[in-house]
């Protein structure tokens, strides 16, 4: 018998036994829809940090006060000492100590309360430079950002986050002015909302002012700074600029590596702490729902064994008609097989519908991977032709007149 | 004489059922030359069966040796002995062993499909088998919608499809009435008078007595020859 023809005749044993072979899908069905969107919602949950992380900036390092001695742990009150300073961020800056970095932001971060009348606001009031705009990757909705001239005189400015000039102003906020432990600001624009969904470290609730007026209206000493934002020059030279920075700074401060007082953190290593956990779980969750599967492969062999047993005359009757073992044991694993696959683009669909209703329901982003869809139809496949073939080669191995005696 | 198309020469067939071993054929010599029809009659247990299924290749003898069109048939592997089946012999079983889910024109190409013949030729030639049973008109019927006589009707066209040299009916008539009895016996009449070497297994005499010849057998051997040669 052809291949067609084995196909044909799987198909047909695959229908007319219906109920049960969409219950012996359902295993696999489960599994494969179940594999998919565990993979999906992993991959979502990763996606989601790397556009957060994305959002700060392009090819960004950030300088921390304070020393990681490794990976886990942290020495020296990491982000709350005060060694990093204005002239480290001046030294970053100069371009013909180190080539391979575009711009520099010095930052400071007091918490503050902001005051428009009767209106009170306690958000981050962050001190900078006019590179701050673009090297976070941030724009204006309304306004204007502080010129070069209003840092270099520290001018009462202040530009504020969409969600901050919110909470203070109904109407429009450019113009108005905003008190600050009793000195006055003069809002001269809003920030463009940064579209990041994490509600913890909102990228919209802030007010940003040049370094000096920031360190004015806090009272605190012009030189120690909370962070240095550097933008690489490009994304490939990035690793020779945190070569160069890290050196730089531990010249200045006159220390070794080990005794290291400062951080230097970038993008990939943010999304790839991040991602580490991510993919723990999905791996384990994976983990189960490829179980599943497994599950489902065993109920296809378990099927087919009772299907080769419950047809064990059709099976005589087909080699007394001059069926071959090999044609026998082709029909029944072209019959395995077909509920495998069948099972698994029946989980597939499910899987798609899923990832369309599920991110509503647990607000979670899924994104569909094609590659793990692919990898579970194969599977399903292979599962379907792996535990078709002991159930195969069992109705191939009867002898015809076994076969058609047995009642 | 020409060689015949089977030659049994001292078969035995013995089944080991726990405690003790059953001699179901003991001995059995026995020539059937081509275009000869052979009834082979004796009671219940005598052996008839078993020994159909050795003659249709459905089984292997425990000793003595079988040969067909001559061929030694112990020396034939599995998948030889399948094409043996689907091109030499057609089988009409007392069950009638159709397929229930199939309509009888289907059941009827079955071994056309074994035997690799295209799709659109297998359909006309199964119809052409049904037509020639009398049946043309109930190709897309199914079994159950059949009465005994008829889906004994399938099944001999099924064994005619193929055009085999030979047919081997173990009771045939055994689960049919009289009326249907006749019409099946006919339809072998006809077959033998076409030039097919036919073996029908009974244990009624007048079925037998349509038969060119008769091999009685009784425990396993046979007992007389009774007819022309
Ligand atoms: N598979 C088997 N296992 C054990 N005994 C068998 C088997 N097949 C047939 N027999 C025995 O062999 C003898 C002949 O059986 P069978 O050929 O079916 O007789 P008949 O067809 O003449 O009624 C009986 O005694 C039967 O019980
Ligand atoms: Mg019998």
């Amino acid at each position: 018998m052809n291949w067609p023809e084995t196909f044909r005749t799987g198909a047909e044993a695959v229908q007319a036994h219906r109920m049960r072979s969409i219950l012996t899908m359902l295993g696999i069905i489960i599994g494969v829809s179940s594999v998919i969107l565990t993979v999906g919602l992993g991959q979502g949950a990763q996606d989601e940090v790397k556009s957060q992380i994305d959002s700060l900036g392009s090819n960004l390092l950030v300088v921390s006060p304070g020393s990681t001695t490794s990976s886990s742990g942290v020495r020296g009150g990491f982000g709350s000492s005060t060694t990093l300073t204005l002239s480290d961020a001046d030294a970053i800056a100069d371009s013909s100590v180190i080539p391979d970095v575009k711009q520099v932001a010095p930052v400071t971060s007091s918490s503050v309360s902001l005051v428009n009348g009767t209106t009170n606001w306690t958000t981050t009031l962050v001190g900078s430079t006019v590179n701050w705009l673009d090297i976070r990757s941030r724009e204006l909705s309304s306004g204007r950002f502080f010129t070069a001239g209003e840092v270099a005189s520290s001018a009462p400015v202040v530009v504020l986050g969409s969600d901050t000039a919110g909470e203070l102003f109904t109407g429009t906020a450019v113009g108005q002015t905003v008190t600050v432990n009793g000195s006055a600001l003069t809002v001269i624009g809003v920030l463009e909302s940064s579209g990041s969904s994490s509600s913890e470290t909102s990228q919209d609730d802030t007010a940003v002012t040049p370094l000096g007026s920031a360190s004015s209206v806090t009272g605190t000493s012009g030189t120690s700074i909370s962070s240095i934002y550097v933008e690489g020059a490009a994304e490939s030279t990035l690793g020779a600029a945190y070569q160069e920075i890290n050196s730089l700074l531990l010249n200045l401060h006159g220390v070794t590596a080990t005794e290291a007082d400062f951080t230097i953190t970038s993008q990939e290593a943010l999304i790839e702490t991040a991602n580490s956990t991510n993919r723990t779980l999905t791996v384990l969750l994976g983990g189960v729902a490829g179980i599943s599967l497994l599950v489902g492969g065993i109920g296809v062999m378990n099927i087919m064994l009772v299907s080769v047993t419950e047809r064990i005359r059709e099976i005589g009757l087909r080699k007394a008609l001059g069926a071959t073992p090999r044609s026998i044991r082709r029909q029944f694993l072209v019959e395995a097989s077909m509920l495998g696959l069948a099972g698994g683009i029946v989980g597939v669909i499910i899987a798609v519908i899923g990832a369309q209703v599920l991110p509503g329901l647990i607000d979670q982003p899924v994104s569909l991977s094609l590659l793990a869809t692919a990898a579970a139809l194969v599977t399903s496949l292979a599962l379907g032709i792996g535990f078709g073939v002991y159930p195969a080669s069992r109705a191939a191995r009867l002898t015809p007149i076994q076969a058609l005696r047995s009642e | 004489m020409s060689e015949p198309i089977i030659e049994l020469d001292q078969v035995w067939k013995s089944y080991e059922t726990g405690a003790f071993t059953v001699h179901a054929l003991r001995g059995i010599d026995a020539q059937i030359q081509e275009g000869e029809y052979v009834a082979v009659i004796g009671p219940s247990g005598s052996g008839k069966s078993t020994l159909m299924n050795i003659l249709g290749c459905l089984d292997v003898p425990t000793s003595g040796s079988y040969h067909l069109a001559g061929q030694d048939v112990s020396t034939m592997t599995e998948a030889a002995l399948a094409e043996v089946r689907n091109r030499r012999i057609g089988f009409v079983f007392q069950q009638f062993n159709l397929l229930a889910s199939m309509p009888a024109w289907r059941n009827v190409e079955l071994p056309l499909v074994y035997a690799g013949v295209p799709r659109a030729e297998r359909r006309e030639r199964a119809i052409a088998a049904l037509t020639r049973v009398g049946l043309g008109q109930r190709a897309d019927h199914k079994p159950g919608e059949l009465s005994g006589g008829q889906q004994q009707r399938v099944a001999v066209a099924r064994a005619l499809v193929t055009e085999p040299a030979m047919i081997l009916a173990d009771e045939p008539t055994g689960n049919l009435d009289s009326e249907s009895t006749t019409d099946v016996l006919e339809l072998f009449d006809e077959l033998s008078e076409l030039g097919r070497t036919i073996v029908l297994i009974t244990h009624e005499h007048d079925v037998a007595d349509r038969a060119g010849r008769q091999l009685l057998v009784r425990d396993g051997q046979i007992a007389t020859a009774v007819g022309a040669a």
